[in-house]
């Protein structure tokens, strides 16, 4: 399963770092949102220092959207699709793989993305550690569940407009989490994230839960 | 075409049955609902408790019942399983759109606003988005294996909203009102009439999800069979026409 995933995650990243659509479109993507919320939120200090976590949660899931659709759309080209179903790679390797590459763009993206909040909305980063934890665990809760439903919507014609309605209110409670946890961290009061990221870690778990055992079925019926 | 009469026929009488039962308790509950007394702080919007936690109550059992219907389909994959979780969530999807429009005719005049961005009612209009999403994606897939283990899959997707929903009031402050009927605190218990109308409107709701999910369950066996009928005619037709082309000279 680990090998399998591995060679998996490979193949995406090495698609990645070739085709540079993750740094090339996506990034400049992330950050037009964020200069988008500037102009719709009238540029005053207060608001957009105060509404910044949320901000930053709301670009990353738009972000984690296209880095899902862009996952499933390198496959989709040329019977891909078939090619995954006859190369006998274990299914629960399949989904870590392609949910591990989803991660780590995601994850780069993250690092790139707080960087540009903190120099247009004028926010002081601190407490490095406790916003490292809650990219990490929201990053894989949303690669996973951006997996699942990648796979779900993926033979279909309509997938481009089918998958932010099918992920985007299941992703809610990550978005919720992570900006109370950035909230928490970044006003100086630590204690109150740990709940924050429990509730990450849980939905993480049981996103990798059901990729873990549904991807199979969803991969060979889809 | 046996298929056909057989499934028009399918428990005929239970179904019609429960259908009474739950047009006759629904009826019930809503005549109880509207001789309620009105209470001094909210006055006439008391008594939309009669049918608004028993509409959300309902929600939370369709989404349960698909759950446990999608895994039903997943290990034993029978066709069966899967008309269940379809039209459970179907059915779920309009108690959660009833659960929220009676909030809102309550809120407006207790809160002041039509809506407001609370836990439990963002919760429950994040599970309308998630159930809407998982029917339109049941429409879009062609009949057949996979649509069916695709939907099982999207049902168990949406059971992890449910504990969000219901412990969201507990999580964040939050002005929707904790749990009545299971509060520990004796005090905060509403009074007698009110606990009979809404445990009324708890039975009622409940008969009245399993008889649209029965009838649902029929409609998609019958289509399921049209579309086998429409099918078989038009092979058969085709064949009928190819026969005479078979015989060209050689």
């Amino acid at each position: 399963m680990w090998a399998d995933a591995g060679l998996v995650a490979g193949k995406d990243l090495r698609i990645e770092f070739r085709s540079r659509v993750a740094l090339n479109q996506v990034l400049p993507f992330s950050f037009v949102v964020l200069v988008l919320f500037a102009f719709a939120l009238d540029p005053d200090r207060g608001i957009l220092e105060r509404a910044a976590p949320g901000l930053f949660w709301v670009a990353v899931l738009l972000t984690s959207l296209l880095a899902t659709q862009r996952s499933f759309a390198v496959e989709a080209a040329d019977g891909n699709r078939d090619g995954l179903r006859m190369s006998g790679l274990d299914p629960a390797g399949l989904f870590l793989g392609k949910a591990g590459a989803v991660a780590a763009q995601l994850l780069l993206l993250e690092a790139l993305l707080l960087v540009g909040v903190s120099f247009l909305y004028g926010i002081a980063l601190r407490s490095f550690g406790l916003l490292a934890l809650t990219c990490l665990l929201a990053t894989l809760g949303l690669a996973g569940a951006g997996t699942v439903y990648g796979a779900m919507s993926f033979g279909l014609r309509v997938r481009e407009t089918l998958l932010p309605l099918l992920v985007l209110p299941v992703l809610a409670p990550v978005l919720l989490a992570a900006t109370r946890s950035f909230e928490a961290a970044l006003g100086g009061a630590p204690r109150e994230t740990f709940g924050w990221l429990g509730l990450l870690a849980a939905f993480a778990a049981l996103y990798a839960v059901v990729g873990l055992f549904g991807f199979g079925p969803l991969l060979e019926e889809s | 075409m046996t298929t056909t009469t057989t499934s028009t026929s399918t428990a005929r009488r239970a179904s019609s049955l429960l259908g009474w039962a739950s047009l006759i308790l629904v009826g019930a509950t809503v005549g109880l609902g509207l001789v309620l007394p009105k209470t001094q702080e909210q006055a006439e919007y008391s008594r939309l408790i009669a049918v608004h936690p028993p509409a959300a109550w309902a929600s939370y059992v369709a989404v349960g019942v698909a759950a446990i219907a999608a895994i039903g389909h997943l290990v034993t994959r029978r066709a069966s399983w899967d008309r269940v979780t379809i039209a459970s969530l179907e059915v779920g999807a309009v108690f959660t759109a009833i659960t929220l429009a009676t909030g809102s005719i309550w809120g407006r005049p207790t809160w002041g606003v039509w809506w407001e961005w609370d836990a439990r009612l963002t919760t429950e209009a994040l599970l309308l988005a998630v159930l809407l999403g998982a029917v339109a994606l049941r429409r879009s897939l062609a009949p057949g294996r996979g649509r069916a283990v695709i939907t099982s899959v999207a049902a168990l997707a949406t059971v992890g909203l449910l504990p969000v929903v219901h412990f969201s009031v507990q999580w964040w402050r939050s002005q929707h009102q904790v749990g009545t009927l299971l509060s520990p605190d004796p005090a905060s218990n509403a009074d007698n009439p009110y606990i009979v109308a809404m445990l009324l409107g708890f039975v009622a709701f409940t008969v009245a999800f399993a008889w649209l999910v029965v009838q649902r369950v029929r409609l998609e066996a019958l289509e399921e069979a049209y579309d086998e009928v429409i099918l078989d005619r038009a092979i058969t037709d085709r064949r009928a026409e190819a026969r005479p082309t078979t015989e060209v000279p050689a």
